[in-house]
């Protein structure tokens, strides 16, 4: 009980009842939805789940990656391979997968965080990793090369081999992004939490006060790479195909962190409200550009409003928008 | 056996080191605007492909040499860099880096779905009559286009060089990279300055795409690989220094060669990787970068 206690202490009455609500609208909204706006949603929760990972890192303990894909990929490719070679269901594949991202993670972050990069020198080298295992799986014949790897298409529900239409993976994502979302308050309320944050406004003053610092950052970069990965593994057997070239691309990476950087780095809400107006504007523009029928109109379109909010909204929408509701997420 | 091997061997390396010439001007570019003004430039391969569209369009419309053409180009991406660096990126400066990251990443999409949308998705070459002609040196055999493309890329890094230490502008370009609080306590318009350098470092790039569109045909798919090969030069070579971009340029130019004659081609981008994640962790500031940055 203390617990919940704590995971709801402080938090304004209107936003417990809003999300309440919301939670029960999410959860009837396939009844109420065709199957258009049901893979809309689908998407949404897809960036705000991943989008909530990546900010553990960023948002949270200060550490820039872009190369997130890398975890994503790898989480894919392990379940999806067992499940292809060996018949293992996602079920255990994923702890398979997550246990491979997670080693990844502590590989990247050792390396990174033991030898102080920081910044864009630790992107890069996040960039690096990613397309360093990009290139190897295009040559790893388990994982299908570049050839890639392709699962059944089958639409009956088998929940337990997660096979079916679009409702159950539906269902799993949006419990991955409720789960998220309070695993990430959880974290922000606990000692670990605000150790992130005070790593993440000034690492050296952290040092000297006694914050465990390296300690701290692998942590961070250890769950925000588990999670990952086990978007990855949805991520894979929703769309039941996997190519190097995709999986592992750069774009991937960026794409997970859009979301958070839009709407509000380090905030809880800012990867779910990054991740409404970022997949809105993305089939708006899809429309657009298939009504205008010209090659790139639609990413011109979606540069052009990237660009418009991070020249007028640098620190996000969601901390205007919390303004404008009288809604002021507590800053930690 | 061995001596045809070692004959494929250098006239592979010798490749290497020409289109490594074409690869240091343009991670020349990246070089300096970070090291000026410390922001990243993630638009880079993006302006490079630009440049190589450009030049593409005066062969192909105007029936213009790229190496004619390329004073032209580096004039209009000075231009465009400077305005865009006024207007812009000027207030992102200083900024946390994943604004300043999201904010090129934005001006990326834009410039490279431009070029699809006006040249569309197939690739485009010029046809030069050159591209038949080589030189001979003892036994290598050098592609003229290849060469004049190096030649012409080492005398605009000259030239550079010679702004950066002989100019009043360049001095003082240094001498805000150097000291930013300094520079503004002496007087120098450091704004102006900072635009400037963008201006200088879009035309090495755009000058570097008007070299490279000689060699190889163009699509807008080429700008991310494009960036990251220019993170990786100056990376490798040391984020901020010229000589590094060079450098670093002809050794992932050499690398990539000797890894396409030795290994599959399509490994030859895991040895520059390899190659990074390297010198990031045993030598961060990079072969060529000064340690205490």
């Amino acid at each position: 009980m203390s617990f919940i206690k704590r995971l709801v202490g402080g938090a304004p009455p209107r936003i417990l009842w809003s999300l309440g609500i919301l939670l029960v609208l999410l959860l009837v909204a396939p009844m109420m939805l065709g199957k258009y706006w049901l893979s809309v949603l689908i998407l949404i929760l897809y960036f705000a789940f991943v989008g909530q990972a990546w900010n553990i890192l960023m948002g949270f303990a200060g550490q820039l990656s872009l190369g997130h894909a890398l975890y994503a990929g790898l989480g894919g490719y392990i379940a999806a391979g067992l499940y292809f070679h060996y018949g293992i269901g996602p079920w255990a594949g994923l702890f398979a997968a997550v246990a491979v991202a997670g080693v990844a993670g502590t590989i990247v972050g050792y390396l990174g965080f033991r030898f102080s990069l920081a910044g864009v020198y630790f992107a890069l080298l996040t960039i690096a990793f990613s397309e360093f295992t990009r290139v190897a799986f295009d040559h790893w014949e388990w994982a299908g090369g570049s050839g890639g790897l392709f699962l059944k298409v089958d639409t009956t529900t088998d929940i337990v081999n997660l096979r079916g239409g679009p409702v159950l993976f539906y269902y799993v994502i949006l419990a991955l992004a409720v789960g998220a979302f309070i695993l990430c308050r959880a974290l922000l309320e606990s000692r670990l939490g605000r150790y992130w944050l005070a790593i993440r406004e000034d690492a050296e003053a952290a040092q000297a006060v006694g914050v465990p610092v390296l300690r701290c950052k692998m942590i961070a970069i250890v769950i925000s790479a588990a999670l990952t990965a086990l978007a990855g593994v949805w991520n894979a057997f929703y769309y039941n195909n996997l190519f190097p070239e995709t999986a592992f691309a750069m774009g991937r990476s960026i794409e997970i962190t859009l979301a958070p950087i839009i709407g509000g780095l380090g905030t809880l809400f800012g990867p779910i409200v990054g991740a409404v107006v970022l997949t809105g504007l993305g089939e708006l523009f899809t429309d657009v550009g298939e009504a205008l029928r010209i090659p790139g109109i639609k990413q011109i379109f979606y540069g052009l409003a990237l660009l418009v909010i991070v020249v007028y909204r640098p620190a996000g929408v969601w901390p205007w928008l919390a303004e404008r509701l009288g809604l002021k997420e507590r800053q930690p | 056996m061995t001596t045809d091997f070692l004959l494929d061997l250098a006239q592979a390396v010798t490749k290497g080191l020409l289109t490594g010439m074409v690869y240091g001007l343009m991670a020349l570019g990246l070089s300096v605007i970070f090291g000026v003004m410390r922001v990243v430039n993630f638009a880079h391969g993006e302006m490079m492909v630009v440049g190589m569209y450009l030049a593409w369009m005066g062969f192909e419309y105007l029936e213009v040499s790229p190496l004619l053409s390329l004073p032209v180009i580096a004039a209009i991406f000075f231009a465009v860099g400077y305005g865009l660096q006024r207007s812009l990126i000027s207030p992102f400066i200083g900024r946390p880096e994943h604004q300043q990251f999201l904010l090129l990443l934005a001006v990326a999409i834009l410039l490279v779905n431009a070029c699809l949308a006006i040249a569309g998705p197939d690739s485009r070459g010029v046809q030069m009559d050159s591209q038949f002609d080589s030189y001979e040196l003892g036994p290598l055999v050098l592609d003229a286009v290849r060469l004049h493309a190096a030649l012409a890329a080492v005398a605009i890094a000259l030239l550079l060089w010679a702004f950066f230490t002989a100019t009043r502008t360049g001095k003082s370009i240094r001498a805000a990279a150097d000291n930013h609080l300094a520079a503004l306590v002496v007087g120098l318009d450091v704004r102006r300055l900072y635009a400037f350098t963008f201006g200088v470092g879009a035309a090495c790039v755009g000058a570097a795409g008007a070299l490279m569109i000689t060699i190889i045909p163009v699509t807008p798919f080429l700008a991310a690989e494009y960036t990251l090969l220019a993170f990786v030069i100056v990376i490798v070579g040391g984020l901020g220094s010229m000589t590094g971009a060079l450098m670093g340029g002809l050794l992932i130019g050499v690398s990539e060669a000797v890894a396409g004659l030795l290994l599959q081609p399509s490994l030859k981008s895991m040895f520059s990787f390899g190659l990074l994640i390297l010198v990031l962790l045993l030598r961060p500031q990079g072969l060529f970068g000064k340690s205490s940055s």
